[in-house]
């Protein structure tokens, strides 16, 4: 790595070119290869419980990773042009609505990890942005994020993929807005509005292309070494789910027909904390066996929209009234999206 | 030399500080090191992506666990700040 760091933007770019060329083949490979795996060297029956497991698990576990690394990789390098305080600064005297909408779009590529989510309410709140405007970013910023997206397009297709990414924003957008509307400024704790910065913004060094592969580079190493396990468990147990659990067994509980799965979904996934790499399989493995699409999308939505850790730390900030409204906002939002999906599709 | 690590406790942010000390020892520079939580001195260097790295007052990295490396080559930048 330290080799890496010192050389040029030449060599890096043309690892990367191969490193490109290389994906490709291995992704469209990766059928066959599974295939052979399992059916050839391990002998497996095609059609048995264990080989279909065994087979889901060898081509989708590489197939996500090699999505997984391409696009944190992408959007490493989309997010090495928004830090936060570019960020503060597009989102500045912006007024309710357009605030929310673009307050939402860069929730998505401005990196946020849940310990920065205080400082960054504070940065916010410090230079005037509404507070209803905050909020749409703070929603959107770990609701919407490139590994759920990326386990959704794998797993589920892009269509389902993009509509998560429409309904999440749409979420983030009109829960700041009722939010600001609800005029729950004194909810704040009071410390926050007497904190006043030395003034100026910390630096913002400028980067140039090669520091950006860098970071990309970083980024990938960061999140792939974040997720992987979580990943491969979720894989595991979706596999197994695969093979053995029958048909239609889950049409019952998780299926459009059970009103109450939703709100259930919504209650169970709100207190759990886990990223979307874990839990996203799982999902998949329930749904091929008769979950209903609105009941899944808005379980993952919970567990990785609402996190515990999460409030927990904006209570530093909030009062616990507006922690109140910001997470029945939010849960309704999910029902909502819920609902609308087991209805349509 | 002084350095400050802000953190609100996260995984990261401790990891940063552990890197920090280790370069420190490493770099054979004097310096004092104070690993900040407290919200409000945080917030008074404008920082708004954990952890944050400050040395002589100044910030020079947010949002990022530098490596060993990386500390020491801006610890040694600081000094020959100071020595001028």
């Amino acid at each position: 790595m330290k080799k890496q760091i010192k050389s040029s933007l030449a060599t890096k770019l043309f690892t990367i070119a191969v490193l490109i060329i290389v994906w490709f083949l291995a992704y469209n490979y990766l059928p066959l290869f599974a295939k052979w795996l399992s059916f050839d060297v391990f002998k497996l029956k095609q059609g048995s419980h264990l080989g279909e497991a065994i087979y889901f698990f060898l081509y989708d576990t590489p197939k996500v990773f090699l999505l997984l690394i391409l696009v944190v990789f992408g959007v490493g390098i989309i997010r090495s042009f928004f830090t936060p305080e570019r960020t503060r600064k597009l989102l500045q005297g912006r007024k309710e609505f357009i605030g929310n909408i673009i307050a939402a779009g860069l929730g998505i590529v401005t990196p946020f990890c849940t310990c920065s989510a205080v400082p960054l309410f504070i940065g916010f709140v410090e230079v005037g942005i509404p507070l209803g405007v905050t909020f749409s970013f703070l929603i959107s910023a770990p609701m919407i994020n490139e590994v759920a997206l990326v386990l959704l397009f794998g797993l589920f297709g892009w269509k389902v993929a993009v509509l998560y990414l429409i309904t999440g924003l749409l979420i983030a957008i009109i829960s700041g807005i009722i939010i600001g509307r609800m005029k729950l400024e004194h909810e704040v704790e009071d410390w926050v509005y007497e904190i006043r910065s030395n003034g100026g913004d910390a630096e913002i060094s400028n980067m140039t292309w090669s520091d950006r592969i860098d970071f990309a580079v970083d980024s990938v190493k960061n999140i792939v070494g974040n997720v992987w396990l979580y990943i491969i468990i979720g894989l595991a147990i979706g596999a197994i789910i695969h093979g053995y659990v029958p048909e239609n067994l889950l049409a019952g509980i998780m299926g459009k027909k059970a009103w109450w799965s939703v709100p259930l979904a919504v209650v169970i996934g709100v207190p759990m904390y886990s990223n979307a790499a874990g839990i996203i399989p799982i999902v998949q493995a329930l749904l091929e066996k008769g979950a209903s699409l609105g009941t899944v999308l808005a379980f993952m939505m919970a567990v990785i929209g609402l996190s515990l850790p999460e409030t927990i730390i904006l209570r530093k900030v909030l009062k616990p009234k507006l922690i109140a409204i910001f997470i029945s906002i939010v849960a309704t939002g999910i029902l909502i999206i819920g609902y609308l999906f087991n209805l349509i599709l | 030399m002084k350095i400050k690590v802000l953190g609100v406790g996260c995984a990261n942010c401790k990891l940063l500080l552990e890197r920090v000390k280790e370069a420190i020892r490493d770099s054979g520079v004097q310096a004092e090191i104070e690993y900040i939580t407290d919200m409000k001195e945080i917030m008074k260097f404008n920082v708004m992506s954990m952890p944050g790295l400050v040395i002589n007052d100044k910030v020079v990295s947010t949002g990022k666990v530098l490596s060993k490396e990386e500390i020491i080559s801006k610890i040694m930048t600081a000094k020959a700040g100071e020595e001028q």
